[in-house]
């Protein structure tokens, strides 16, 4: 092969591969990307079935364990309450009265089945979904202790 | 008195290093410039050691006067964590920045080696610049000194999930990595400078761009691994955007230490080298931006500071604009020497250049796209796990199909042929894997794969070393002996790489989890082994105390008990998991222990995983280091030689 040639073999390759990784990337915030709702707004955005974030404070007093494991708990906005079903272990940061993201797929009638619940490391961090989501619902009650 | 000396040693450094970024850049015509620019950059990193060292100090006689000692340090806290302290908080941690990038300036002006004037004294400037950069954010906005008036009686204790060996040592590698890679871009910008990027340049930069890319390693390992053993969730790596800006340095600094082989050995990819280094830089800005902003949401949990996350920005937008200003203004005049067949190193090591600049890009997609959609007021999202699965995977697949090829073919013009049949144990070992693994899984195709390119990539650089001792001279152990360092650490780290994939499939592919409700002398089957708990009590640690479970295992191999805590710790509202962790040669048993089930008549919650292969992501990332390491070596000591 003439050098010109090759040159040519190796940009078209670099091509195919660049253009294979657009598309992979492209196909994967379409169908990967999970966008965050609260409660209140779960009957109007999510569609049944599809993968979210639910964020908002776990209600005080609603925490119970089942049988098999599984933690029940529901999640407010101060609008609506929503239970979530979470069959793992809660994070160590998990608290009533605090904020909480639970990822997972809802079902309109059911307990939303959580497939991780991500409370933070920091004992004064407030998910920032939530903190917004609070904010737009006037039931934000100023920024968390430092 | 001691925080005073710290401030005063920094605000003194700050002077220095604009002294030593200004005498750098204007040194190139006369030498005594030049001596006087070293000595400044060695007396700057003097006078940071001395800061940090004051830090410590404040730290270690928990001087709650201070600001970040009484946040983050408390009198009852070990005194190992008492030193490690002074790194795990925000205002440490830009310190220790400061000291690195010092230090580093200190080292690259004491060692001129080959390296004409003009090169070396711009390259010294340019750092100058970075450590005052650094130090001005840290002195004006994050000052680990200031005072707190009145003083507490106690502190608040560092966050107990960081009172952790591994989370010790982990900040100070990332650290070593991210401002590593500042001497990189230094050297870069004082190439532009000059107009010219030679062999000796490419020779000085190869043992920064592999410090930094073997402390990067080893930091994103000790990360990884703490997050495995501590967190208690069973996963080592979470495509979390914390996670992500440590990664993408890493990508561009791998791709960065192979470019520079090509630049120092045949003089070309001169220009992409320096633009990898630029990039890499700006990545490590980027990541310490994302990690401080508290921009991403994110599993970790840093200092959310609006203010300082713009300040970074700041420097960021400073760094990459001189870095892309001078790299458009003045590369299209660097020469560009040799050229190189489609089949042959150079063209391998630039499929792995391509291969890992292309995953950086998309690892920056993911990771900016929801700042970018929220931007646009498309709503919040996140990216997660399965986009970076289903884009990084089939990138690095294809990177590690060819990563064999490299070091058997020559320089200039290689030999396919005589490589694919050297090659061919490896491949048929490779094929068997897959068959043998898609047999096995019920044609599971992607695990299959991804097995198959770990043998692939163990074998081919077990095949490279073997034809390597074959080449040599006299008795079997002399041939041994006479290998060069350089295959060595080529070698340890492709094959650590190779290693590190069979973990990472195996255990992303295979891992099983459960969780079950236990109460002592009850038991459950679980990955082919019976799991009971044999008693639950209350125990008391140095400064905490936790409720603790013992387990029995018993499989076909036998009976082993271990034991898994939770930890409560009297400075801290929050309790954190000690999980027990069975390791065995397939893999490791995983036991968490929860909380206990309300009215569950003594019953408590416990999480079971099974692991299988996890070793071999921690081996196999010790091995890529310790390639890394020896490389290091290899490299100083070829230049202490050529002294």
């Amino acid at each position: 092969m003439r050098r010109r040639d090759q040159r040519l073999m190796m940009i078209s390759v670099a091509g195919a591969v660049l253009v294979l990784a657009a598309t992979l990337t492209f196909a994967g915030l379409r169908d990967s990307v999970v966008y965050f709702v609260a409660p209140s707004e779960l009957a109007e955005k999510a569609s049944a079935g599809q993968r979210i974030r639910l964020g908002g404070l776990v209600v005080e007093g609603t925490v119970r364990r089942e049988a098999d494991g599984a933690s029940l708990f529901d999640v407010t906005d101060g609008v609506t309450s929503v239970t979530v079903r979470y069959d793992g272990l809660l994070p160590d940061l998990f608290r009533e009265g605090q904020g909480v993201v639970a990822e997972g797929r809802w079902q309109p009638g059911q307990a939303f089945e959580a497939e991780r619940v991500l409370a933070k490391h920091d004992e004064t961090y407030m998910p920032r979904e939530v903190a917004e989501a609070l904010k737009q619902r006037g039931e934000w009650k100023g920024d968390p202790p430092p | 008195m001691i925080a005073e000396i710290g401030a005063f040693a920094a605000a003194l450094a700050l002077a220095l290093s604009l002294a030593q970024g200004v005498f750098g850049l204007a040194a190139s015509r006369r030498d005594s410039r030049a001596e006087a620019t070293a000595a400044i950059a060695q007396a700057a990193a003097v006078l940071c050691v001395l800061a940090f060292i004051c830090l410590i100090a404040l730290f270690v006689r928990s001087d709650f006067s201070v600001a970040p000692v009484a946040a983050n340090s408390h009198i009852d806290k070990p005194l190992i964590y008492k030193i490690a302290g002074a790194w795990g908080n925000h205002e440490g941690s830009m310190l220790l920045w400061c000291l690195v990038s010092a230090v580093f300036g200190g080292v690259l002006a004491s060692t001129r080696g080959s390296q004409s004037l003009g090169l070396w004294s711009r390259a010294v400037g340019v750092q100058g610049l970075v450590t005052a950069g650094a130090l001005i954010y840290t002195l004006f906005l994050s000052n680990p000194f200031a005072r707190l008036d009145p003083a507490p009686m106690q502190g608040s204790g560092l966050n107990p999930l960081l009172q952790d060996p591994a989370l010790a040592a982990h900040p100070p590698l990332l650290y070593l990595g991210y401002v590593g890679l500042s001497v990189p871009f230094s050297l870069a910008l004082a190439a532009l400078l000059e107009g010219k990027a030679d062999q000796a340049w490419a020779k000085a930069l190869r043992p920064w761009t592999l410090l930094a890319w073997t402390c990067l390693t080893l930091g994103i390992g000790l990360g990884s691994y703490w997050a495995y053993y501590e967190l208690g969730w069973g996963g080592w790596w979470f495509w979390d955007p914390v996670e992500n800006a440590s990664f993408m340095p890493w990508l561009v600094a791998c791709a960065l230490v192979h470019s520079a082989i090509v630049t120092e050995r045949r003089g070309s990819l001169a220009s992409w080298t320096i633009l990898l280094a630029i990039l890499g830089f700006g990545l490590a800005l980027l990541g310490t931006f994302l990690v401080r902003s508290g921009v991403l949401t994110s599993v970790h949990s840093f200092a959310v500071d609006p203010q300082r996350g713009i300040a970074v920005l700041v420097l960021l937008a400073i760094a990459m604009g001189a870095g892309f200003g001078l790299y458009a203004w003045r590369a299209p005049k660097l020469a560009q020497p040799s050229g190189f067949a489609a089949i042959s190193r150079e063209s391998m090591l630039v499929w792995n250049n391509f291969g890992l600049a292309v995953a950086a890009g998309v690892v920056l997609i993911g990771t900016l796209y929801p700042l970018l959609v929220e931007a646009l007021g498309g709503g919040l999202i996140s990216v997660g796990p399965p986009f970076f699965n289903m884009t990084v995977a089939p990138l690095l697949a294809a990177l590690f199909l060819v990563l064999p090829f490299g070091p058997m073919l020559t320089w200039r013009v290689g030999d396919m042929r005589q490589a694919l049949l050297r090659l061919a144990p490896a491949a048929a070992l490779a094929v068997l894997t897959l068959i043998i693994a898609l047999v096995t899984t019920h044609w599971r195709a992607a695990p299959a794969i991804g097995l198959a390119l770990g043998v692939w990539l163990i074998a081919g650089g077990l095949i490279y070393l073997w034809t390597r001792i074959r080449r040599g001279e006299g008795a079997a152990l002399a041939k041994v002996a006479m290998l060069p360092l350089a295959v060595w650490s080529m070698s340890i780290a492709h094959i650590g790489a190779g290693v590190l994939t069979l973990g990472a499939v195996a255990e992303t592919a295979f891992r099983a989890e459960q969780a079950v409700a236990l109460s002592p002398g009850e038991g459950v089957a679980f990955a082919g082994r019976r799991i009971t708990m044999i008693e639950i009590g209350e125990r008391e640690g140095p400064n905490y105390s936790a409720t603790r479970a013992n387990f029995r295992v018993d499989s076909a191999n036998g009976s082993r008990t271990i034991g898994a805590e939770r930890r409560f710790y009297p400075t801290s509202p929050m309790p954190t998991t000690e999980v027990g962790i069975l390791s065995s040669l397939d893999g490791d048993i995983y036991i968490a222990l929860g909380e206990a089930v309300r009215d569950g008549a003594g019953a408590w919650t416990v999480r079971l995983y099974h692991n299988p292969l996890v070793h071999l992501i921690f081996i196999g990332v010790s091995m890529m280091g310790v390639g890394g390491l020896l490389s290091f070596v290899a490299l100083t000591r070829r230049r202490r030689a050529t002294l």
